[in-house]
């Protein structure tokens, strides 16, 4: 009785997170003739058709991608070797690195995409140079995405064995190779989770790119001056598109999860 | 060995300086000059004259949150009581929606609550009235709760999965009935979740613009539509922006301090990521 | 000292704020079984890091066979470590970790598989090798450890409490094997523990510490049956502890009475601390000894009683195979040989009776009876 209850309320909590999805993803072959976004005419893939012909959204999607890609190997590299740097810290600045490191995490998206604002307006009246575009969004993405990279490393970093460090030098192996050898392996998992983070985040960010992209478009920009000047099903087709992509993603990212689990759990069982 | 190590992190620490602290520095700066680069406290008190929009703000992203958490709190209890197999794959399809872009989700939302859309559309078909439900706050909410529901179930759902049974079993053993069990001993364990789960549900709430601007139609401004306003809008004016963006990043870090007098593990890296 | 293998001299090492060593000095010799014992925070993992290279001391030097080696890195000494939690590398095999220091000694594969399958046979775990590690036991973890170690064919071989994880019986196959595998390969090993019982019977030399400092080094049956102070008498097995006054030499007094003694040289009428250990303590009637007490407590231990004796408010602990009921008066006879006289330490009077047996206990108790007071 109990149980009937709860597996209720989760598939009502369910249709709510799913109806409104499902909705985009319906009436994206929605063959109406006035725009309709209620009134079903029939079947059609006109809307994906005028997808793929729209210039200014192949534009904003290599744009996003190009960041993305940029964006989430600078992270994942510099936030590596902070997390590593961080790991070895004393207890003082590693508090102060860390209160930074949050900062970003825990400051409104809004604040942080107006201070970069002010300071890549500022560096341009200084320095001259471009104004906004693809260079300060590359900047500013790869801002936000450092914290959650050192934030996936750290952990893995923290749960190693301090003494297989030790261990590889030990038996002969100069530090920077012991590092490679030994560490690298070790937290390979958290710097794939931290990878896979940051360019989710890049390619999904909204509110940061607003304030810091000039008149350069993204993804997420131009689906925003969609939904502000024109009511079109094309809307729907780019939502039934993007949310097939990310599903596939998850499925793998999540596959390979569990399998990492399996063997986590496998290797507890032994020990 | 150890001093080489620490140098990795001068790159990030460059970085993070150039791009976090600076504009931190210049928010501050922008806030307590005027357009002529004297210094002035007048921004920050123009700031009062919005004291409406900052307690809308806060009071819809507020309701959001007590309703994100009342509804996502037994949806993560559900979950974590599941075989494990099943619990990957429910914690799959409450993040699944959350990958999808905010602004395709909000926009979904439009079409549903418009007076001539789907819910208004599917009342009159079986002969009830029409509701006027778009560009109203209890829209906003809405979009909120839709929004960051998830950012609430998971960090939920990580503490309660971490509960050991044993302890429960211990708390039975001593004579507690469930819902002592749950009022003793799940809830105030599960406490750093709830922290987490409301601070990142909040701070976006109340920091929104896209939703206000969607849903709430021109009458429901928040805070967020204000500092758009002053930086990327119509009134331009990036020394109010700044004091606006100032005053928002004080409130929230009130709140948060406020939050963290409840859970009592010392946050050093706190639970941001479930 | 000519035959020493590892020699550190002056040695002084802080954490922060914290000198955990101190003026420092060690000599072990080659092919010796040495054992660092003491209790937590005395230092002993901190000596045995310095002689792997993972911590550079402040002041002192380090020398091996004679050359100076204190600013060498770990990789580049001779030495190598058994580590506490084993720190197997968990992305490789038992084969790949044994191999991992060879290979970076650019040994031909077959010399590698050679040894691997040599070291397998010496830890008795042959067909273990393509083994992933996290499916072996503590125990086939511990030996691959050693295998990965010994292969490397160090000098010296350290080893950081590495069966603390196991369990009773296992440690004590352990032990053995571990015995044995020195004995076979004849390296030095340079042990610590901080259980005396494993200290005793695998060591050749023990190093006794605490607070940083050595208390006594020595042969086992010597640490045992002569510890130094009372700080040693009371890690090192049970010891009843007494403040004594040394009559003359061969004549000590100590629990009102004066006894013959077998220990000299301490001066006349010098203040000194008395060891009896308490299987030494003959038990009889209570009208036929000198000193008497009532029985307050007696358990099973097996081989013997345990009794704990009361005597004018001492407590006494004696190790018997006769029975005694609680509430008997007994008589204590203690023979020359039984008496072991220490000179004063800063330890004296730290280590008391047989009213609780950890000092912990003793201080919960003491705190609990203060807070009674106050009400």
């Amino acid at each position: 009785m109990k149980k009937a209850g709860s597996r209720i309320y989760m598939a009502l909590v369910f249709l709510f997170l799913y109806a409104p999805i499902l909705v985009l993803v319906v009436f994206s072959f929605n063959d109406t003739a006035t725009a309709s976004r209620t009134v079903w005419d029939g079947f059609t893939l006109r809307w994906y058709q005028r997808l793929f012909e729209d210039r200014m959204l192949l534009e904003a999607l290599r744009n996003t991608i190009v960041i993305a890609v940029v964006a989430a190997i600078v992270s994942t590299v510099l936030g590596t070797m902070a997390a590593v740097g961080i790991n070895s810290m004393k207890k003082l600045p590693r508090r102060i690195v860390m209160n930074v490191t949050n900062l970003p995490m825990v400051n409104p998206d809004i604040v942080t995409g107006v201070s970069l604002m002010l300071l890549f307006v500022a560096a341009v009246s200084l320095f001259g140079g471009r104004s906004l575009g693809m260079g300060s969004l590359t900047a500013a993405h790869i801002t936000f995405c450092l914290p959650y990279v050192i934030l996936s490393v750290l952990p893995k970093l923290r749960q190693m064995d301090p003494n297989l460090y030790e261990a590889a030098q030990d038996l002969g192996s100069p530090p920077v190779k012991a590092f490679f050898k030994v560490v690298l392996p070790e937290i390979v998992p958290g710097i794939v989770t931290g990878m896979i983070m940051a360019f989710t985040l890049s390619i999904d960010d909204f509110v940061i790119s607003y304030f810091t992209s000039g008149t350069t478009q993204t993804l997420p920009i131009y689906i925003y001056s969609m939904t502000r000047r024109r009511v079109s099903p094309e809307i729907n087709a780019l939502s039934t598109v993007l949310f097939t992509v990310v599903m596939a993603l998850l499925i793998v990212v999540n596959v390979r999860g569990s399998k990492d689990k399996a063997a986590e759990r496998k290797g507890e069982e032994h020990s | 060995m150890k001093t080489k190590s620490k140098l990795l992190s001068a790159p990030y620490s460059v970085w993070m300086t150039v791009f976090i602290v600076v504009p931190m520095v210049l928010v501050v700066w922008f806030a307590f000059t005027d357009t002529a680069g004297n210094f002035t406290v007048e921004n920050i008190l123009n700031v009062g004259q919005y004291s409406n929009v900052f307690l809308r703000s806060i009071g819809l992203g507020a309701v959001a949150t007590v309703i994100s958490l009342v509804m996502g709190y037994p949806l993560a209890y559900g979950i974590a009581k599941m075989a494990p197999r099943r619990q990957s794959v429910m914690v799959m399809l409450v993040m699944l929606p959350m990958w999808m872009n905010f602004l395709l989700r909000t926009y979904s939302w439009m079409t549903l609550l418009e007076d001539n859309g789907l819910i208004n559309a599917l009342l009159t078909s079986i002969g009830l009235p029409r509701l006027h439900m778009i560009n109203t706050g209890g829209a906003v909410v809405l979009g909120m709760v839709y929004n960051y529901l998830p950012y609430m179930i998971l960090p939920l759902y990580s503490v309660l999965t971490k509960i050991d049974q044993s302890v429960i079993e211990a708390a039975q053993d001593l004579g507690a009935n469930s819902r002592h069990v749950f009022l003793r001993v799940i809830m105030p364990m599960s406490t750093p979740g709830i922290i987490s789960g409301v601070t990142m549900v909040f701070v976006p709430a109340v920091s929104t613009f896209i939703i206000s601007k969607m849903l709430g139609g021109g009458g429901n401004l928040l805070i967020g539509d204000l500092i758009d306003m002053q930086f990327l809008g119509s009134a331009y004016n990036p020394n109010l922006g700044s004091a606006i963006s100032l005053v928002l990043m004080v409130i929230i870090l009130i709140c948060m301090g406020i939050m963290n007098q409840f859970d009592d593990s010392d946050g050093e890296e706190g639970g941001i990521m479930p | 000292m000519s035959d020493s293998i590892i020699s550190l001299q002056d040695i002084a090492v802080s954490y922060g704020s914290e000198q955990v060593l101190k003026g420092f000095n060690l000599d072990i010799r080659d092919g010796e079984f040495v054992t660092l014992l003491g209790p937590s925070g005395c230092g002993k993992t901190t000596v045995l890091r310095t002689i792997g290279g993972f911590i550079t001391p402040d002041t002192g030097e380090v020398f091996f066979g004679g050359k100076k080696i204190t600013a060498l890195p770990p990789h580049k000494r001779a030495v190598n470590t058994i580590f506490q939690r084993y720190a197997l590398f968990p992305h490789l095999n038992v084969y790949d970790n044994i191999a991992f220091g060879m290979r970076l000694k650019k040994k031909s594969e077959k010399e590698v598989k050679e040894t691997v399958h040599a070291m397998l046979a010496l830890v008795n775990l042959k067909g273990y090798a393509h083994r992933g590690v996290s499916q072996l036991s503590g125990g086939q973890q511990q030996r691959v450890a050693i295998a990965r170690a010994l292969a490397n064919e160090p000098k010296i071989l350290l080893l950081d409490e590495p069966f603390g994880a196991l369990d009773l019986k296992l440690r004590k196959d352990m032990q053995v094997e571990l015995k044995k595998i020195q004995k076979q390969t004849g390296i030095t090993f340079i042990f610590v523990t901080h259980d005396q019982e494993e200290a005793l019977s695998m060591s050749d030399t023990v190093v006794v510490m605490d607070g940083g400092e050595i208390q006594q080094i020595g042969s086992p049956t010597d640490i045992y049956n002569e510890p130094k102070n009372a700080f040693v008498a009371d890690f090192i097995g049970e010891s009843n502890i007494l403040d004594g006054v040394m009559v003359k030499d061969l004549e000590v007094r100590f629990a009102g009475h004066t006894y013959p003694c077998l220990d000299k040289g301490f001066g006349e009428n010098v203040p000194v601390d008395v060891v009896i250990r308490p299987e030494d303590i003959e038990v009889t009637a209570a009208d036929s000894a000198h000193l008497t007490g009532e029985v307050t407590a007696v358990t099973f231990k097996g081989v013997h009683y345990e009794i704990i004796v009361d005597v004018q408010g001492f407590k006494w602990m004696i190790q018997s195979t006769d029975y005694r009921a609680v509430g008997d008066r007994i008589g204590l006879v203690i023979g020359p040989d039984d008496i072991h006289v220490m000179a004063k330490s800063e330890y004296s009077g730290l280590f008391g009776d047989y009213s609780t047996f950890s000092d912990e206990m003793d201080d919960d108790i003491n705190a609990s009876a203060e807070s009674v007071e106050d009400d």
